[in-house]
C-alpha cells in the first residue's frame, strides 16, 4: 500500500468507507422485519457492545457446529431474531452493517482463539491456502508466503492479511468483502471460485485472521 | 442513499484560511461501460459542486465521466463573516444532494 493510500485511509474524512460505515449506522438503527426490531433494541450502543467483536470472528456457532463469518452472524440475526429476510451478500446494506460492526473492533488486535471445535476448520483453511488449485496449479502460499513483497504484473503481493475488510478497493471503486476478494485470487488462478458464504471460503476465512492475530484491525481499510 | 459528507472547522479568526474536505457517495458511472451481455451503462455521474459562503458562490467544479467514484473535493476559503456555507451537488438523473455547514468567525 502506498503512502498516498495510506494517508486517505487514515483520514476518516477521506476515506470513502466511511460512507458505508454511516450507512451502517443508520440500518443499525432502523426497524426491520415483522419482529420489528433494530440491532440497536438488543444490542444497544454499537460503540461499547460491538468493540473487538470483529477482531474474533470467524467464530464458531454451536447451533451450527461449524465457525461462522460476520456477515453470516449478522444474518443469522436478521432471520433469526429481527425475523427479517437475510441480505444478499455483497448488498450495499449486508456490507454497510458489517462495515459498521467491523468499525468499531479498529486498532484492536485480531484475536482468534482456536479450541477443539474449530481445530478442524482451521486445518481445512490451511490445507486450502497451501493446496496447488486451477488450472495455473497455483496455491496461496506460493504468492503470499513464497514471493510477498515481489511484484505480480506491476502489483506489490501482500502477505494476505484481512485486516481491513470490508475494504475499500481502488480497483472495484466501492467496498467489498474478503470473499469477493478471494473470489477475485480464485478466478486470477484459473480455479472455479466458490459461492458467497461457502463453508469452504469460512475455513479459509478463519485461517488467514488466525494467520493475521495480533494484527490491528483497520476496518474500512483502502487498497489499491 | 445519497449521502454527503462535509468536514470544515466550525469556528475560524477573521480573514484565516480555512480547509474543506468533502466527500459524495456516487458511483460516477462513465456512460462508456458495458454489461456482460454487451449493453452500455447510461451515463450517471455528478456534474457540478458548487460551494457558496452566505450566498456567495467560493468554490465551482465541472465533473466529468472518469472522475473516481465517491469523489472527494478538498478546498479552501477565507473566513470572512459568520454564516453558512452551502454545498451543493448536482448530476445525471436528477440528482441533487445539499448539504449545510454553520461557521463561526471571531
Amino acid at each position: 500500500m502506498s503512502r498516498e493510500t495510506r494517508a486517505i485511509q487514515d483520514d476518516d474524512t477521506t476515506n470513502p468507507g466511511m460512507l458505508w460505515v454511516l450507512d451502517g449506522e443508520a440500518l443499525w438503527n432502523r426497524k426491520a422485519g415483522t419482529a420489528d426490531r433494530a440491532c440497536a433494541a438488543c444490542h444497544g450502543d454499537a460503540r461499547t457492545s460491538m468493540k473487538g467483536v470483529a477482531a474474533r470472528y470467524p467464530a464458531f456457532d454451536a447451533a451450527l457446529g461449524r465457525p461462522v463469518n460476520l456477515e453470516q452472524r449478522i444474518n443469522f440475526c436478521r432471520t433469526g431474531r429481527q425475523k427479517a429476510p437475510p441480505l444478499a451478500f455483497e448488498s450495499r446494506e449486508l456490507l454497510a452493517l458489517t462495515a459498521y460492526v467491523a468499525r468499531q473492533s479498529r486498532d484492536l488486535p485480531i484475536n482468534i482463539a482456536i479450541d477443539a471445535r474449530n481445530k478442524p476448520f482451521l486445518d481445512a483453511g490451511s490445507e486450502a491456502f497451501h493446496r496447488r488449485q486451477g488450472q495455473l496449479n497455483l496455491a496461496c502460499s506460493q504468492c503470499h508466503d513464497d514471493n510477498w513483497g515481489k511484484r505480480l504484473a506491476g502489483s506489490l503481493i501482500p502477505q494476505a492479511h484481512p485486516t481491513g475488510y470490508p475494504l475499500y478497493r481502488l480497483e472495484w471503486q466501492g467496498l467489498g468483502s474478503l470473499e469477493r476478494r478471494l473470489r477475485n485470487c480464485l478466478i486470477g488462478i484459473r480455479a472455479e471460485p466458490h459461492a458467497y458464504g461457502a463453508p469452504e471460503f469460512v475455513d479459509l476465512e478463519l485461517y488467514l485472521m488466525w494467520r493475521a492475530n495480533g494484527m490491528k484491525v483497520e476496518t474500512p481499510a483502502v487498497r489499491p | 442513499m445519497a449521502r454527503a459528507v462535509v468536514t470544515m472547522p466550525a469556528q475560524a479568526k477573521r480573514g484565516e484560511i480555512v480547509e474543506i474536505k468533502t466527500l459524495a457517495q456516487h458511483p460516477m458511472e462513465t456512460g462508456f461501460r458495458r454489461t456482460q451481455t454487451g449493453e452500455l451503462i447510461p451515463r450517471d455521474i455528478i456534474r457540478r459542486f458548487t460551494c457558496t459562503y452566505n450566498g456567495v458562490e467560493v468554490y465551482r467544479a465541472d465533473l466529468h465521466p472518469a472522475i473516481a467514484a465517491n469523489p472527494l473535493i478538498s478546498f479552501t476559503t477565507v473566513a470572512s463573516e459568520s454564516g453558512a456555507l452551502t454545498f451543493q451537488w448536482t448530476g445525471d438523473n436528477s440528482y441533487t444532494v445539499t448539504e449545510i455547514a454553520p461557521i463561526r468567525v471571531e
